[in-house]
C-alpha cells in the first residue's frame, strides 16, 4: 500500500468562484487530451524525435495560469505541453509544432520540446534542464527595472534542484531581489530516477533558505491550493519583496519520455496517485457544490477531445516549411 | 586627435551607448564598484546608478542566462564575463541559448545582448587565464564574434556591438588594454563583419586578428627592408567573416599566411585555408602557410608561454618562406 503524504496548505485556501473552476477544469482537460493525442500520434509516427508529456502534473501549470497577468511571463521544461496551453496557447499551434508545420508556434523549427509563444508571455521551454532558470531571472530584471509590475514565473523538475543553474538563479535573485516564482514540479523521478537516489532531501523547498528566499511545498495535485499558494508568492514579488520558491508534489503518469515505460515505480504507487488526480479532484469538488454533474463533466470532456481532433485534422493539411525557411531565423536583419 | 588606451576606448565605448540609449544596462564580476579587474568599467556605477551597472555573484552561467532574459524582455544588456577562459562556465547558456533562441521560437525574439570577454596571452596568467576563446564560439551559427586589436576599433565595434540586434560576443586582448593610439572624435559606431587592410603590400598576405596583427605589422615592417612588401590584414570580426577582402588580397598576393595565437585544429585559421583552396585556388603562388600555437598550451613560464605564442621571429620566417626567399 502506497501512502501518498500530502502536504498542507500554508495559506487559506478559499473555494474558486464557479466560472474559474469551470475555466480551470476545462483547461485541464485539453491538457490531458491534447497529450493524449499526442502519445498516440507518436505511437503511430505521425510525429518524431521524442516527447515528454505532463500527464498527472496538470494542476500545476493550470494553478499557476490562473493566477498570471497579461504582461507576466514564463520558461518552462521540455515537459511543457501543459505550460503552453494553460497560458493559451492554441492547440492547432501545439499540433502543428509537433508535426513540424510552419504554423506551427515555432515555424516547426522548436518542435515539443521548444514550446515558445512570446505574445501570451510564454518566453519558451527548454530542453537543457534548469537553463530556463537564468532566463527566468533576466526577465524578472527586465520587470524590475522598468516598474512593470510582471512577475517571472519559471517551471522546472526535482532533478533540476541539482543542477548548478538552479542555485546560481535562487542566489542571484535573492540578491538583487527581483519578482522571480520558481515553481518546481516535483513528480518524484528524475528521468529514470526516484528521488531520494539523486537527492539528500524529502521536501526541495528546504534548498531555499540557503538563498533567503521563501519556500514552500504545495499539494500540486489540487488546483485551488495551487493556485492560491501561488497567488501570495506573486504579490510578494510585484510588491518588490523578491523571488519566493514553490515545490508542487505532484505525479507523471507516464514514463520519462516515449520510450520509458517506467519499470522503476512501487506497485501500486500509480495507482495511489491516480486518486489524487488533479482532473478528478476538482470534478469532485463541484459535483459536491453542485456545480456540475458527470453528465456535463462527459460533455466537457467530448467537447475538448473535439478540439484536439480538429485541431489535428487542421494540421495534417498545414504545410512543411521548405528549403527558403532552412537559414532565416538564425539573426535579426536589421 | 585624441589618444586613448585600449582599455579607456572600451569604458568610453560602454559609457556612449549607456548614455545613448536607457535599455542598456551592464553587470558582471567586480565590473559596477571596483570598475573591472582590468580597469575597464571604472566610473561607470557612479554616472549611471547601481540598477544600470551591476556587480553579480560568481555565477556565470546565471548572469549570462539572465542577460538573455534581459535581451528577450526589452533591456539591451552588455554582460562582462572577465576572462574568456571562463567562457565554458556559461558555455550552455551561449550555445544552447542565447545563439539558438531566435531560430528555435521561429524568429519570435529579437536578442540584442553583448558579452564582453579579455583574453589572450604573453601576460604570465598561466593556463587558465589566457586562452583565446573565439574557435570554441564558431562553431556555433547564431553568434556575432568581434575582435578588437586596437583602440579605435574597441571604441567603435563595442558600440557597434551594443547596437546590434543579435549577440554578439567580444573578445579584448588582455595584452593590448594598455594600447595606445588615436581615437578620432567622430568615430562612432563601426559595422561588424569587416575587416580592415592595415598594411599594403603586393607579395605577401598575411591575415591575424589582434596581438597577431600587431606582430605582423612588425614582421612586414622587418621584411620591407629587404623588399618583401607584405599586405596585413587585421579581420577585426570573426563572425560575419569577410571573405572578401582576404580574397581580394591574396588575388592581388598570391600568397596567404594565417596567424594565429590559437591551437592548429578547427580554427579559423583552417576556414581561410580552406577558403582560398576552394575560391582562391588560381591566384595561389605557394602554399598557404599557417603560424599557430600548434599543440602547446599556454604556459606560466615565460620562456615556454613566449615559445607557444606565434613570434614576430616565426611570422617572419612563415613570411619569407611563403615569398620563397630564405
Amino acid at each position: 500500500m502506497v501512502v501518498i503524504n500530502i502536504p498542507q496548505p500554508t495559506v487559506s485556501v478559499t473555494p474558486l468562484d464557479v466560472d474559474t473552476r469551470m475555466t480551470a477544469l476545462r483547461k485541464m482537460l485539453e491538457i490531458r487530451l491534447t497529450e493524449e493525442k499526442i502519445q498516440e500520434m507518436f505511437l503511430a509516427n505521425l510525429i518524431r524525435g521524442t516527447t515528454h508529456l505532463c500527464i498527472g502534473q496538470e494542476g500545476v501549470s493550470t494553478g499557476v495560469a490562473s493566477a498570471l497577468r497579461k504582461g507576466d511571463t514564463v520558461t518552462c521544461t521540455y515537459r511543457g505541453h501543459g505550460h503552453a496551453l494553460a497560458l493559451g496557447m492554441s492547440v492547432k499551434a501545439m499540433i502543428a509544432e509537433m508535426m513540424g508545420k510552419t504554423s506551427g508556434c515555432c515555424k516547426g523549427k522548436g518542435g515539443s520540446m521548444h514550446m515558445t509563444d512570446a505574445s501570451i508571455g510564454l518566453l519558451g521551454a527548454n530542453a537543457i534542464v534548469g537553463a530556463q532558470l537564468p532566463i527566468a531571472v533576466g526577465a524578472a530584471l527586465t520587470a524590475s527595472m522598468k516598474n512593470t509590475g510582471a512577475i517571472s514565473v519559471t517551471f522546472f523538475g526535482d532533478a533540476a534542484t541539482n543542477i548548478g543553474a538552479f542555485h546560481e538563479s535562487l542566489n542571484l535573485a535573492s540578491v538583487w531581489k527581483l519578482p522571480v516564482i520558481f515553481v518546481c514540479e516535483n513528480n518524484r523521478y528524475g528521468e529514470y530516477s526516484p528521488q531520494h537516489w539523486t537527492t539528500p532531501v524529502e521536501n526541495l523547498s528546504v534548498r531555499a533558505a540557503s538563498y533567503n528566499i521563501p519556500g514552500v511545498t504545495v499539494d500540486g495535485q489540487d488546483v485551488e491550493t495551487v493556485h492560491a499558494e501561488f497567488k501570495v508568492a506573486a504579490e510578494r514579488a510585484r510588491a518588490g519583496e523578491g523571488p519566493t520558491f514553490l515545490e508542487m508534489k505532484t505525479y507523471r503518469y507516464l514514463g520519462h519520455s516515449r520510450t520509458d515505460t517506467g519499470p522503476y515505480r512501487p506497485p501500486g504507487e500509480l495507482d495511489a496517485w491516480k486518486e489524487r488526480d488533479p482532473i478528478l479532484l476538482l470534478k469532485v469538488k463541484m459535483i459536491a457544490d453542485g456545480q456540475l454533474d458527470e453528465v456535463e463533466f462527459g460533455e466537457l470532456r467530448d467537447a475538448a477531445e473535439r478540439h484536439v481532433a480538429e485541431a489535428v485534422e487542421w494540421a495534417k493539411q498545414e504545410p512543411y516549411p521548405t528549403e527558403a525557411d532552412l537559414l532565416t531565423d538564425i539573426f535579426y536583419e536589421g | 586627435m585624441p589618444v586613448l588606451t585600449y582599455r579607456e576606448a572600451v569604458r568610453n565605448a560602454l559609457a556612449d551607448e549607456m548614455r545613448a540609449d536607457e535599455n542598456v544596462v551592464f553587470f558582471g564580476e567586480d565590473v559596477a564598484a571596483a570598475g573591472g579587474v582590468f580597469k575597464t568599467t571604472p566610473g561607470l556605477q557612479e554616472e549611471f546608478g547601481s540598477k544600470r551597472v551591476r556587480d553579480t555573484p560568481i555565477s556565470e552561467e546565471a548572469f549570462i542566462g539572465a542577460a538573455l532574459g534581459a535581451a528577450i524582455t526589452g533591456l539591451r544588456p552588455v554582460a562582462e564575463l572577465m576572462f574568456a577562459d571562463f567562457i565554458p562556465v556559461a558555455m550552455d547558456q551561449i550555445v544552447n541559448q542565447i545563439a539558438k533562441y531566435r531560430y528555435m521560437s521561429g524568429g519570435q525574439f529579437m536578442v540584442p545582448l553583448t558579452i564582453r570577454s579579455a583574453q589572450g596571452g604573453g601576460v604570465g596568467f598561466g593556463t587558465q587565464h589566457s586562452q583565446t576563446a573565439e574557435n570554441w564560439l564558431l562553431n556555433t551559427p547564431g553568434l556575432k564574434i568581434v575582435l578588437p586589436g586596437t583602440p579605435v576599433d574597441a571604441y567603435g565595434l563595442l558600440r557597434g556591438a551594443i547596437r546590434e540586434n543579435n549577440p554578439v560576443i567580444v573578445l579584448e586582448h588582455k595584452g593590448l588594454y594598455n594600447l595606445k593610439g588615436e581615437v578620432p572624435d567622430d568615430t562612432g559606431v563601426l559595422e561588424l563583419g569587416k575587416a580592415k587592410v592595415v598594411r599594403a603590400g603586393r607579395h605577401v598576405t598575411v591575415v591575424g586578428a589582434q596581438l597577431m596583427v600587431h606582430r605582423a605589422l612588425e614582421a612586414a615592417e622587418t621584411l620591407a627592408k629587404d623588399g618583401i612588401e607584405v599586405e596585413v590584414i587585421d579581420l577585426r570580426t570573426l563572425a560575419p567573416l569577410d571573405t572578401a577582402t582576404v580574397l581580394e588580397s591574396i588575388k592581388k598576393t598570391g600568397r596567404l599566411v594565417v596567424v594565429e595565437e590559437a591551437p592548429h585544429t578547427s580554427s579559423w585559421g583552417g576556414d581561410l585555408a580552406s577558403l582560398a583552396a576552394d575560391e582562391g585556388i588560381y591566384y595561389l603562388d605557394a602554399p598557404v602557410k599557417r603560424v599557430n600555437m600548434g599543440r602547446a598550451m599556454f604556459a606560466y613560464s615565460e620562456p615556454l608561454e613566449t615559445l607557444a605564442i606565434p613570434s614576430v621571429e616565426r611570422i617572419t620566417a612563415a613570411i619569407r618562406e611563403t615569398a620563397y626567399t630564405q
